[in-house]
C-alpha cells in the first residue's frame, strides 16, 4: 500500500497542529528566538561601542593644579575634570572609578627643566569596563607628549619630523561584509537550531510519544509497512522542519535591517536573494536533523527521556562551527562533506558576499543527503525491529 | 478435550467449520526469560475462542506473535494460511487487532481516530465514511463520535480503540485483554459486539485472566499457565476432562492453582 506513508504524514500533520505548544515552539519560539536575540545582541554591542566614543571621559584628577595647562588640554579634548579621591588606588580597587590620574609636585619642576615629568594613571587591569578609558586617557596624554615635544624641537630650531624616523599607516583590505562576518557567523548556529528545535516536538510525538500513550501497538499490527509508516512520520517532521527553517530565515532578514552594522563599517549582505541561497544550502540538513531526532527519539520510551536526549542532540551541528570558529577553518573541498561545517562555511562565503563554488554546494547537498539517508534506514531498522516496542 | 488437535481439525471440517488461526509449538524467550514454551491451539471461523491464564502465563506475547509484533524463536503459526514469519503484511491484513495497551490519539476526534485505521486498511471514498459510521453504530459512539478523544472515559476510548479495529470488518478479531478496567456496562456491550462478531461467523480469538468471563462467551478455551498449553475445548469437554462440575473448579484443577485467576 504506497498510500501508507501519505496517510500517515497527513495524520500526524493534523494532530500537530492542534498541539498549540508545539505550534509555539515549532514555528514561532524556535525559529524567532535567534533572530530576535542575535539583533539584540548587536545592537546593544553596537550602542556600547558607539556611544562611548562621544560620552566624555570622566577622569577624577588628583594634583591638577601642578599642571594646569595639561588640564586644560584633557579639557578641550571632551575629558570631564574630577575632584580626585582621597586614595587613588582604594578608589579604583572599591570600582569607584575607572581611571584616576596622579600628577606628582614634581611635575611642575621637571617639566620646567625640560626632564621627563612622570603622571601615574591608576587602573584595575582585571576591570573590562575600565580597559576602553584606560587606553582614552593614555591616548590623550600620549598626544599632549607628542605636541609638546614638537614645540620644543621647534623652539630648538628641529623639525619635528626628526622624532618620527618611521611611520607605521594600517591598510586593512578586509571589505564590510568580510568584517561582519565576524558577527554573523554565529548565524549557521542560530539557523541550524530553529530548524531543529522546530522539528523536534513533531519527531517526540511521532515515534516516544506514540510509544507512551500506547498507540504504537496497535499501530504496528496495521498491514502497512512498517518503514513506509516511519516514511510518513519523518516526512512530517522535516515539513514542519522546513518551515521552521523558512521563518527563521525570514525573520534574520528582517531583523538584520533594525541593525546598524554601517556604523561599524560593516554591512549585512542578507537580502532576500542570500535568504533564498541560505535556505536550499541548509535545507538537505533538515532529512539529517529529521533522521537523527528521530532515531534517537526510538530508543526512548517517554516524551520526557525524549526531551532530554534531543536537547543534547540539538548541540550536536555546533561542535564542528566551534572548531571551525576557534581555528578559523577556511573553506576547502574536503571540509564540505562534513555536514553542518559545511552549511557554516557556505553560508559564511554568502554572507561575505563571495560566489559560491559549485563543486562544494554539490559535494555539501551530496553528503548531507548521504548522511541523512543512512540515519532514515537505521531509524527504520529500529521500527522493523520487535525492541521498537520497548 | 481433544489434545489431537489433528483429528479435531478433520472432524471441524466435516462439520462445515474452519481454522483459520494455527498455532504450533510456537517459543519464545526475552533473555532468559522463557515466556512462551511450546503453545498449540487452533481456531475457528464463527467461534469465539478464549485465550485463559493467569498473568504472565504468556497469553499476550502469543497474540502479539500472531499479529506479527514479535517474532517466535521457533514453532510456526499462521492465520489464514498466512505464515506470520513469511508473510507478515499479509496475515495482519486478515485481522482486527486490540492490543493492550491500545492508546487512542487525544487530539483527533473518535471518527478522525476511527478513520485513520481505516485509511491505513485501504478504505477510502464513501466506503470509508460508510464503514466508519457503521461501527460508529455498532459501539454506540454516536453522542461523542465528532468529540476529541482528550478526556474521554476509560470506557469509551476502549469502546474507540474497538471500533478502530473493526472498521474493516476483519475476518479474524484479536482481542488482548479488551474488558480490563470496563465497568459493568461496557463490558455488557464489549460482550454483545463479539456475540455479533462471532454470529457473524468470523473468527474472535480474545484473552483474558477472568474465568466468568470466558466462561460466559466462549465456544472454545485454550488454557495456558506458564507458556504452556494445559488444555483445550469447550467449556463441557474441560468439565468434562477434569470431572468437575462447577467451571471454575474445572479451571483450577487444570492449572494446579487460583493464584493469577479471577
Amino acid at each position: 500500500m504506497m498510500r501508507s506513508p501519505l496517510i500517515v504524514f497527513r495524520k500526524e500533520i493534523l494532530d500537530n497542529l492542534r498541539d498549540r505548544r508545539t505550534l509555539w515552539s515549532a514555528l514561532v519560539f524556535g525559529p524567532l528566538f535567534g533572530p530576535v536575540l542575535f539583533a539584540m545582541l548587536i545592537n546593544i554591542q553596537l550602542d556600547r561601542a558607539l556611544s562611548k566614543i562621544d560620552e566624555p571621559l570622566e577622569l577624577p584628577v588628583s594634583g591638577a593644579e601642578f599642571a594646569p595647562n595639561l588640564i586644560q588640554f584633557l579639557q578641550e579634548s571632551n575629558t570631564t575634570i574630577l575632584p580626585a579621591p582621597p586614595s587613588a588606588e582604594d578608589a579604583v580597587k572599591a570600582r569607584l572609578h575607572d581611571v584616576v590620574l596622579v600628577i606628582p609636585d614634581s611635575y611642575a619642576e621637571r617639566f620646567r627643566d625640560g626632564e621627563p615629568a612622570v603622571v601615574r594613571l591608576v587602573a584595575d587591569r582585571s576591570n573590562n569596563e575600565a580597559q576602553r578609558q584606560l587606553a582614552r586617557a593614555r591616548g590623550l596624554l600620549a598626544r599632549y607628549s607628542n605636541k609638546i615635544g614638537a614645540m620644543r624641537l621647534q623652539v630648538r630650531g628641529v623639525s619635528p619630523l626628526v622624532s618620527h624616523p618611521i611611520v607605521v599607516e594600517d591598510i586593512d583590505v578586509s571589505t564590510p561584509q568580510g568584517r561582519s562576518v565576524l558577527v554573523l557567523g554565529i548565524m549557521t548556529y542560530f539557523v541550524l537550531f530553529a530548524m531543529l528545535s522546530g522539528g523536534m516536538p513533531m519527531a517526540i510525538d511521532t515515534t516516544a510519544g506514540e510509544r507512551e500513550r500506547g498507540s504504537l501497538e496497535p499501530l504496528l499490527a496495521l498491514p502497512a509497512r512498517r518503514p513506509q509508516i516511519l516514511a510518513g512520520k519523518l516526512a512530517a517532521t522535516c515539513l514542519f522542519m522546513t518551515l521552521s527553517l523558512m521563518i527563521t530565515l525570514a525573520a534574520f532578514a528582517i531583523s538584520l535591517n533594525f541593525v546598524q552594522l554601517e556604523k561599524l563599517g560593516m554591512s549585512a549582505n542578507f537580502g532576500p536573494d542570500v535568504a533564498v541561497k541560505v535556505f536550499l544550502i541548509a535545507w538537505p540538513f533538515v532529512l539529517l536533523g529529521g533522521g537523527l531526532m528521530t532515531f534517537v527519539a526510538t530508543f526512548t520510551k517517554s516524551y520526557k527521556e525524549a526531551q532530554t536526549y534531543l536537547t543534547a542532540v540539538l548541540l550536536v551541528p555546533t561542535i564542528p562551527i566551534i572548531f571551525a570558529s576557534i581555528y578559523e577553518v577556511q573553506a576547502k573541498l574536503e571540509l564540505m562533506a562534513i555536514p553542518s561545517l559545511s552549511q557554516h562555511l557556505l553560508i559564511t562565503e554568502l554572507l561575505k558576499g563571495n560566489e559560491l563554488n559549485p563543486a562544494w554546494v554539490a559535494v555539501s547537498v551530496g553528503s548531507t543527503l548521504l548522511f541523512g539517508l543512512v540515519l532514515a534506514f537505521l531509524a527504520a531498522k529500529r521500527y522493523e525491529s520487535e525492541k521498537i516496542l520497548g | 478435550m481433544s489434545r489431537d488437535t489433528g483429528t479435531h481439525a478433520v472432524l471441524s471440517d466435516f462439520l462445515g467449520t474452519h481454522t483459520v488461526i494455527v498455532v504450533d509449538d510456537v517459543r519464545k524467550s526475552f533473555g532468559n526469560v522463557k515466556a512462551v514454551r511450546g503453545v498449540s491451539f487452533r481456531a475457528e471461523d464463527g467461534k469465539i475462542t478464549g485465550l485463559l491464564g493467569p498473568n504472565g502465563a504468556g497469553k499476550s506475547t502469543t497474540l502479539r506473535i500472531l499479529y506479527t509484533l514479535l517474532k517466535p524463536d521457533s514453532g510456526t503459526a499462521s492465520v489464514n494460511q498466512h505464515d506470520v514469519l513469511n508473510s507478515p503484511v499479509a496475515a495482519r491484513s486478515t485481522m482486527g487487532v486490540l492490543p493492550d495497551p491500545a492508546g487512542i490519539y487525544p487530539r483527533l476526534t473518535a471518527r478522525e481516530n476511527i478513520a485513520y485505521y481505516g485509511r491505513l486498511q485501504g478504505l477510502d471514498g464513501d466506503r470509508l465514511d460508510k464503514q466508519v459510521e457503521s461501527v460508529i453504530e455498532l459501539l454506540d459512539l454516536s453522542d461523542f463520535a465528532d468529540r476529541r478523544t482528550k478526556g474521554f472515559s476509560h470506557g469509551q476510548r476502549s469502546k474507540v480503540a474497538l471500533a478502530r479495529a473493526l472498521v474493516h470488518e476483519p475476518h479474524n478479531v484479536l482481542l488482548d485483554e479488551p474488558s480490563t478496567g470496563l465497568d459493568v456496562m461496557a463490558t455488557r456491550a464489549l460482550r454483545n459486539v463479539i456475540r455479533q462478531l462471532r454470529d457473524q461467523r468470523k473468527c474472535v480469538l480474545f484473552s483474558s485472566h477472568v474465568m466468568q468471563e470466558v466462561a460466559a462467551l466462549c465456544d472454545a478455551i485454550v488454557i495456558i499457565d506458564k507458556g504452556k498449553v494445559v488444555a483445550t475445548g469447550t467449556p463441557d469437554e474441560i468439565r468434562a476432562h477434569t470431572n468437575k462440575d462447577n467451571l471454575e473448579d474445572a479451571f483450577v484443577a487444570a492449572i494446579g492453582s487460583a493464584e493469577g485467576l479471577e
